[in-house]
């Protein structure tokens, strides 16, 4: 595989895409950036952070997790060359290594990145509740949520799966699903706004609707839809019953204000029917004038004058219109217009014609014309304009028939026998079961005595000297209608007359277009033609929608044509393409199994549907009062409930009404963005796996069983129970937890043939917090073998063991049961007596914390087989042997545990790994795509009386709604040097950092005052903006006046205001203080030294060449190579020396590293970035280099030791010796005893050597490769095969090896027998003493430090542990880091690790080192220690209490110096100094002393 | 200053990684908690200058609460033992000026403890309260 392109060709691409934002790809981007690489960071998820954002504390130090991690997440949230990219997926790359194009899929937040300000103010007004992920599902959040308090970015993200079906299916899309989950929350209120969204007839669509939303529910597939239309009824009726009632002000369902004709154009609306009054409201609000003109007297059209009062009473069409007008909406009652074309003419800029379908169609029958027969549309309108005496001649006391099935044929004949018709009945042509009437309505009509005769065909009206005496008709086999013709066949011999004295057609109505004057187009001369999605005629300016353009339908496509034709009408005005472009957002379509479980979990009785009562026929049908009744709250709460949610996010926008930032954008769409990068690293991390992977456990069935996830969220200060460890079941405090160890590893009946590598110190981990919490917690881990095989670990579980009192058990359990009424847990496992007996044995505890393992997440493994990386059996992109972090693409790379499980420092160290890699394949492109901040010259202000500015933020309502801020300003605007004072509403917006920029100018401003949120995370964006003004970056205070104010006391205002006052007050009083900070900047020496030239040197060197820099590898022996010098056996079987041959040939042959053997180095001094090394060669002769990075590989050796024998009986050898012999010998032994931790895991050596449970299983597996017949013999106290190690560990199973483990109290004895060794052993737990015979005995030896690494570490003043290895930076997430700044640490120097580790990490440590060496120069930071040298007596305590080194006393000085590149800025120094000659930058002391005075003040 | 309207002003030295991202997070979590302490962030208890605590004394500050990373966890490595070892020398010289030591407390609460914060600050606030003003209040009014 090439390691460096493009040196002779084209130039690699200088960016890098990073997969998943774990601290694994938030380390690979921190240190790709800063070696001059562009970083495109890709998280699936709304925020980085990944699984270590879940973890409570961190082993083996118990830090807490999310303290050392924030810091980090920060630091790639605002690094300049690293673009995050959440909600994103990466679908496809082409190309080849150095030059990909990567497609990426951009799904919607719904939450402009830009403009949210983290508030939360949204998620207070979601109805939403979700069972929260980040906390183990143990409790809820909102649809719109912040992943946690410390994500990055700081925003919140909507959960939506898509349009729910309801919405989808609805003509006008309202937001059923939104108004459904408000009425759940008994937010009535929120709920009518929601409604009136899409719809201002609500209370109309509450009644007569055909609700498609119901059609389409989900919940059809289970039960019966939710009685969304009800539900709307409901929500009306309830605020306008509380409007009547005086409990409501009308004043609170005002939300649009009048709108004044802002846009001075004039709109007419012909027809003041649903699709008029719609289309003419929603101008309105767009600001056009509209003159709506109506020919009856009333408004409303059909929802008035078609549909009788009994099913849709009058009055509430009324207030809805009069809702309409109040907005400013012009009406002209008996007016009607005769030539449409003809309003463009009079100075109208638009019509919408939406005159309906109100004339009525009669047979052409004989008979037609006698007086008794009428037409459903007059009649009913004539009932509706209460002109009911003119009808009483035809209907009191008379026989009506109605011909006609459909909607309007009831709504004649049920008005028909309320007007006092002696009888009524219905004839039609459909069947009973075609009538286009619903069921429930026709049921409805017989209920009330209506006599229905379908399938008739009517020949005509018979009479009697011109009174009608009925209806002839034939019965008919109806098959529909064919070109709007009806398609039957007679039934002969079925002729009858149906006795009528009034016949009323109800047979289909149509529009009275003789308005439009000719001149719009038709459809068969009866119908406008428009357009059907812009509904424009062929006339320009004139539209048409409603039943005008449809023929009769229902009021819902009405109103949906009244918003097209606003939306048109708006765009031909304005002079837009009619045909808008937005995309529909995709329709959520759940599986039946994810409606079967949400119906389960939505609510326990989803299958009762709450139906509307009606009054009893006998009742109802005498007068015209409301049929329908509705639901009483309590029913409408009940029905919402059965809702499934099924977009997730409700679509109410409750969420928008409460963003002051408009941040939120219900219409993003996915995108597909093309991004050119070099390479490609993939971090995507792994989940736990599901607890129920071992089902006889109880996860999943048992509330006081949880996963180690989950416990870890409950130990959480900020979890699901503040930190309370307590039981879900009952939130009593547990006293007996007991952990079970390997849920889904170590198991190859469920495929997870391997080691999850971090159960067994994260159990222990929470064990030990669990015991600190509540110290009455007693703790058992079940575990099968402890695998504490990194640094410290082993003395972690001696300490939890030991101090703490955890319960280690051997032992699998094999079931849980839970007991029924206390849900107390009963385990079941076996333990052995003393004489080694089996004993089943059955504990109770109050809690069971399943330790599970972790696999890649499926939709990690979908990406790979996407981008074509080979994936082995368990679904992890494994590397291949001695090639850390790469895969089978070139250009592609993986880190963390999607490689292998694997805890936090080896993640950080292999995607450090990778990135090293990648930078050296895309070395020539390094600085090509990177940029640095450009700012204008700075104002020097020393001269200068100080000028303060104070702005004080609004924070939406965050501040706002507690804190009185004018009267915060106006008290800033008497403090001293205050010159200018104002507020904002978001101070943190993109418009008020232009506004704070033009104000520091227009005022003169020299200092600044924010006083909003908390510096932590909004310093450095104000800083930034300051300096973009010409200002110091740290002429800038900050006032925490919401975190630490507004939030914390918002019961009292009225002293959150008087505290936001006083820390203003601080603030100012310490910004009259403020000095510019200089910050130093230093030359680079680009080169690098690395001391030591054994595999960790040896790649490190490489791997620094390789990025392009200059190397000196220093090397004490005469040979490279090290310890791997004497390794012959790889785990695969090969021999490694050839791995070691060819990389010492390429080092040697590299032109950019001088080797140097047998030399060591003799001094070092200088600092970061320029170091001067002085090394004294084998001839004794003396060099100085000059560099500035050092990479400490010094290594590590086998422990002498002195046990067993060794040394003294033939045949005791030790593992390297074996493998020599394996290498050489002829004659393989037959018969091999190994012990393992020699020396290892003692009092003197108390850690574990970590390689030599592997080392000594793949020797027995070469043994037995070689000679299957051979005896092999393992004894072991704990068997480490972490990881995909555990392969080898099956493999030497099956394949004979025998594994006997013992206890260290009792160590194997090793005898000279008489022609063989004896070793004697007591099993465990069996209790039995084995003897073996053996031709060999082989020690798995220890490691142990180098005895150099004292002088080492004194030569360049590092730590080092108790036991001698070199102490890193930090143990979890700086690993190859000393505290140091400059140098770096990699291989057995560290601590004891395998070939590919060691290989991980020495490029770890070259990346480190490139990411300094790559800068043109060193910038301090600027929080650094200062000396005034007049005030300093040269007394060097300073010198003495610096952490870092960073203080320095030259013998003979005068005064003591800072180094300021070193500084760290923690202020040690300042507190020692007894002179006040050494000051802490920007927290100086008179700076502090002056808060301090104005706090008490 | 009768004792039932005795309001006292605390004076907190936090450290800007732990303790003072702690208060940030009581107020995320939207914890409430009395309103008298006054927070003054530097960037390490260790950088917490005996000086600052006695010119707080000094001024009439009724109590000061210095809050730091839990011990092994400091930023800067170990400037909070440092703050540790200043505060209990500290207290011993206050002790002999007849400022009591129980109006200064320290308090390690990290970056993830917003409830141990805001308890911190209810506790402080009623032991203060039931002690009553800082006499160097009324031996200055004199």
């Amino acid at each position: 595989m090439t390691d460096t392109i493009g040196e002779n060709n084209k130039k690699p691409i200088g960016a890098v895409m990073v997969i998943g934002a774990g601290i694994g790809g938030m380390q690979a981007s921190l240190d790709l950036a800063e070696a001059g690489f562009k970083v495109y960071l890709v998280e699936s998820s709304p925020a980085i952070g990944g699984t270590m954002a879940q973890l409570d504390k961190t082993f083996p130090t118990n830090d807490c997790a999310m303290c050392i991690m924030s810091p980090k997440l920060v630091e790639v949230g605002r690094h300049l060359n690293i673009e995050i990219l959440t909600t994103s997926e990466v679908i496809g790359v082409e190309g080849e290594a150095g030059d990909f194009r990567a497609k990426v899929k951009r799904k919607p937040r719904y939450v402009k990145l830009d403009a949210c300000t983290g508030c939360g103010d949204c998620a207070t007004a979601c109805p939403v509740p979700r069972l929260d992920l980040f906390n183990g599902d143990l409790s809820l959040r909102k649809a719109i949520y912040k992943p946690y308090p410390q994500a990055i970015p700081n925003a919140y993200a909507i959960e939506k799966q898509g349009m729910s079906p309801c919405r989808n299916a609805c003509p006008i899309n309202q937001r059923a699903q939104g108004y459904v989950a408000l009425v759940r929350e008994g937010r009535y209120l929120d709920a009518y706004r929601t409604i009136k969204e899409d719809n201002p007839f609500p209370s109309v669509c509450g009644r007569v609707c055909n609700h498609r939303c119901e059609d389409a529910c989900s919940l059809n597939q289970v039960s019966e839809p939710v009685n969304i239309m009800a539900l709307k009824r409901f929500v009306t009726d309830w605020v306008w019953s509380k409007m009547d009632h005086g409990e409501l002000d009308p004043q609170a369902v005002k939300w649009h204000e009048v709108q004044t004709d802002t846009r001075h154009k004039n709109v007419a609306v012909v027809g003041a029917g649903p699709a008029g009054l719609t289309c003419a409201l929603d101008l309105r609000r767009l600001g056009y004038a509209v003159t709506v003109f109506e020919a009856l007297p009333v408004a409303g059209g059909m929802m008035r004058v078609g549909v009788p009062q009994y099913r849709l009473p009058y009055e509430l069409v009324q207030r809805e219109v009069d809702e309409i007008l109040a907005e400013g909406v012009e009406l002209r009652l008996n007016s009607p217009v005769k030539d449409v074309p003809g309003l463009l003419e009079q100075g109208y800029d638009a019509v919408f014609v939406a005159v309906g379908a109100h004339g009525g169609i009669k047979l052409p029958i004989p008979g037609v014309d006698l007086p008794q027969v009428l037409v459903a549309t007059d009649f009913l309108r004539q009932v509706s304009l209460s002109a009911t005496e003119d009808l009483d001649q035809f209907i009191k006391g008379k026989r009506v028939l109605v011909l006609g099935g459909g909607n309007v044929a009831i709504d004649a004949a049920m008005s028909a026998i309320r007007l006092g018709a002696s009888w009524v009945g219905m004839s039609c042509l459909e069947s009973r079961e075609t009538m286009p009437a619903h069921d429930w309505e026709i049921r409805d009509a017989q209920d009330e005595g209506i006599e229905v005769f379908p399938s008739r065909t009517f020949k005509e009206i018979a009479q009697d000297n011109g009174k009608v005496t009925g209806v002839r008709c034939t019965q008919i086999n109806f098959r529909g209608f064919v070109d709007g013709r009806p398609d039957f066949d007679e039934i002969t011999g079925t002729e009858e007359i149906i006795a009528a004295d009034t016949v009323i057609f109800a047979i289909g109505q149509r529009p009275q277009v003789e308005c439009l004057q000719g001149k719009v187009e038709m459809v068969r001369g009866r119908f406008p033609h428009v357009d059907e999605e812009t509904l424009a005629t062929n006339v320009p300016g004139i539209f048409a929608g409603g039943d005008v353009v449809t023929g009769t339908s229902f009021i819902v496509n009405a109103i949906a044509a009244g918003h097209r034709a606003a939306t048109s009408i708006d765009r031909f005005l304005q002079g837009k393409p009619l045909k808008s472009e937005l995309q529909r957002p995709p329709l959520v379509q759940l599986s039946e199994l994810e409606i079967q479980q949400r119906a389960i979990t939505a609510a326990q009785d989803y299958h009762i549907r709450h139906d509307t009562k009606q009054r009893p026929a006998a009742e109802r049908k005498h007068d015209f009062a409301e049929v329908y009744l509705g639901l009483s709250e309590e029913e409408a709460r009940a029905e919402a409930s059965r809702c499934l949610g099924c977009g997730i996010c409700s679509e109410c926008l409750q969420c928008v009404y409460t963003c002051r930032a408009n941040a939120i954008d219900h219409n993003q769409v996915e995108t597909i963005e093309e991004i050119p990068v070099g390479a490609i690293l993939l971090t995507p991390g792994v989940e736990p796996m599901d607890g129920s992977i071992r089902p006889e456990y109880g996860y999943g069935r048992y509330a006081n069983v949880v996963t180690s996830i989950q416990f870890e969220r409950m130990l959480s200060a900020s979890g699901p129970f503040s930190g309370v460890v307590q039981r879900p079941s009952d939130a009593a405090h547990p006293r007996k937890i007991a952990w079970i160890q390997c849920v889904g590893s170590r198991d190859i009946s469920c495929d997870q043939g391997y080691c999850s590598s971090v159960c067994c110190m994260y159990a222990t981990k929470e064990a030990i917090i669990a015991m600190e919490h509540d110290s009455n917690i007693q703790a058992t881990i079940f575990y099968m073998d402890i695998r504490a095989f990194g640094k410290g670990f082993d003395a972690y579980i001696t300490r939890a063991e030991k101090e703490n009192g955890v319960r280690y058990i051997r032992s699998m359990v094999s079931s849980v049961k839970e007991v029924p009424r206390s849900k107390n847990l009963r385990v079941n496992y076996v333990t052995f007596t003393a004489e080694g007996k089996p004993i089943p044995q059955e504990e109770e505890f109050d809690l069971v914390v399943l330790s599970v393992g972790l696999k890649p997440s499926s939709a990690a493994i979908e990406t790979a087989h996407r981008l074509g990386i080979r994936v082995n059996e368990f679904g992890f992109a494994e590397a291949p042997l001695y090639h850390p972090a790469q895969t089978n693409r070139e250009g592609f790379y993986v880190a963390g545990a999607f490689s292998e499980p694997k805890d936090i420092p080896e993640t950080v160290i292999e995607a450090s790994c990778a990135a090293a890699q990648a930078s050296a394949l895309l070395a020539g492109g390094r600085g090509t795509l990177t940029r640095q901040a450009v700012y204008p010259p700075e104002r020097d202000v020393s001269q200068e009386e100080p000028r303060v500015g104070v702005f004080v933020c609004h924070c939406g309502i965050n501040i706002g709604g507690v804190v009185d801020v004018p009267d915060v300003v106006e008290f800033a605007k008497t403090l001293p040097n205050v010159a200018y004072a104002e507020r904002n509403l978001y101070t943190c917006s993109q418009d008020t950092q232009q506004k704070i920029t033009a104000k520091i100018r227009e005022h003169g401003l020299n200092r600044v005052v924010v006083a909003s949120c908390t510096p932590r995370t909004h310093e450095p964006l104000f800083q930034d903006t300051i300096r973009q003004a010409g200002l110091n970056p740290h002429l800038f205070e900050l006032a925490n006046i919401r975190e630490q104010d507004a939030w914390v006391h918002r019961a009292t205002p009225q002293i959150a205001t008087e505290k936001a006052k006083e820390l203003v007050a601080m603030a100012v009083a310490k910004a009259r203080r403020l000095k510019p900070i200089k910050r130093g900047t230093f030359e680079i020496s680009h080169q690098a030294l690395v001391i030591g030239g054994g595999l960790a040197g040896l790649t490190a060197a490489q791997s620094i060449a390789q990025q392009g820099f200059p190397v000196y590898l220093v090397e004490r022996e005469a040979e490279l190579g090290g310890n791997l010098r004497h390794i012959f056996v790889g785990v695969d079987g090969s021999n490694p020396q050839a791995v070691l041959s060819e990389l010492i040939h390429q080092v040697r042959s590299d032109p950019r590293i001088s080797v140097f053997t047998e030399s060591e180095v003799l001094d070092i001094h200088g600092y970061v970035g320029q170091y001067v090394s002085t090394i004294c060669h084998k001839d004794g002769s003396r060099e100085e280099i000059p560099h500035g990075a050092i990479v400490v590989a010094s290594g590590a050796r086998e422990i002498p030791t002195r046990l067993y024998g060794y040394g003294e009986m033939a045949g005791v050898i030790s593992q390297r010796e074996l493998e020599a012999e394996l290498m050489n010998g002829t004659t393989l032994p037959q018969r091999v005893v190994m012990i393992q931790c020699v020396d290892s895991r003692d009092d003197d050596h108390p850690y574990c050597s970590r390689i030599c449970c592997t080392q000594a299983i793949k020797n027995a597996l070469e043994i037995k490769r070689r000679s299957p017949q051979s005896e092999v013999v393992i004894l072991y106290r704990d068997i480490r095969s972490y990881g995909f190690r555990e392969r080898l560990y099956q493999e030497a199973r099956q394949n004979g090896v025998i594994f006997v483990q013992f206890d260290p109290q009792t160590p194997p004895k090793v005898k000279q027998g008489t022609s063989t060794l004896e070793v004697e052993v007591l099993s465990q737990p069996e209790q039995e003493w084995l003897k073996f015979e053996s031709e060999r005995v082989v020690l798995s030896i220890g490691v142990e430090a180098q005895p150099g690494n004292e002088a080492l570490s004194q030569l360049l003043k590092l730590p080092l542990t108790a036991e001698g290895f070199f102490l890193e930076a930090h143990v979890k997430l700086r690993p190859v880091d000393f505290a140091a700044d400059g140098v770096y640490l990699c291989g057995l120097a560290h601590s004891p690790r395998a070939m590919d580790e060691t290989i991980a990490q020495a490029k770890a440590a070259a990346i480190r080192a490139v990411a300094l060496l790559a800068k043109k120069e060193l910038t301090a930071t600027p929080i650094i220690a200062s000396v005034n040298p007049r005030l300093c007596s040269a007394c060097g305590l300073c010198v003495e209490v610096c952490p870092y080194g960073a203080r320095r006393l030259e013998a003979g000085a005068a005064y003591a110096e800072v180094v300021a590149v070193l500084c760290q800025g923690c202020g040690a120094c300042v507190v020692a100094c007894p002179n006040k000659a050494s000051q802490q930058l920007g927290f100086e002391f008179l700076q502090i002393a002056e808060m301090i005075d104005s706090a008490i003040a | 200053m009768s004792e039932t309207t005795f309001e006292p002003k605390i004076i907190a030295f936090l450290c800007n990684w732990c303790t003072y991202t702690g208060a940030d997070l009581a107020g995320t979590s939207r914890l409430q908690y009395p309103p008298n302490i006054r927070i003054i962030r530097l960037m390490c208890s260790g950088a917490v200058d005996p000086i600052y605590v006695l010119k707080a004394d000094l001024s009439g500050a009724d109590g000061i609460l210095i809050g730091g990373c839990h011990p092994g966890d400091c930023h800067y490595q170990e400037g909070n033992y440092k703050a540790r070892r200043r505060i209990v020398a500290l207290k011993e010289i206050l002790k002999n000026t007849g400022f009591e030591e129980e109006r200064i407390w320290l308090r390690w609460i990290s970056a993830s403890e917003g409830t141990r914060f805001a308890d911190t600050v209810r506790e402080m606030t009623a032991a203060i309260k039931a002690m009553g003003p800082n006499p160097y209040k009324q031996i200055w009014a004199v």
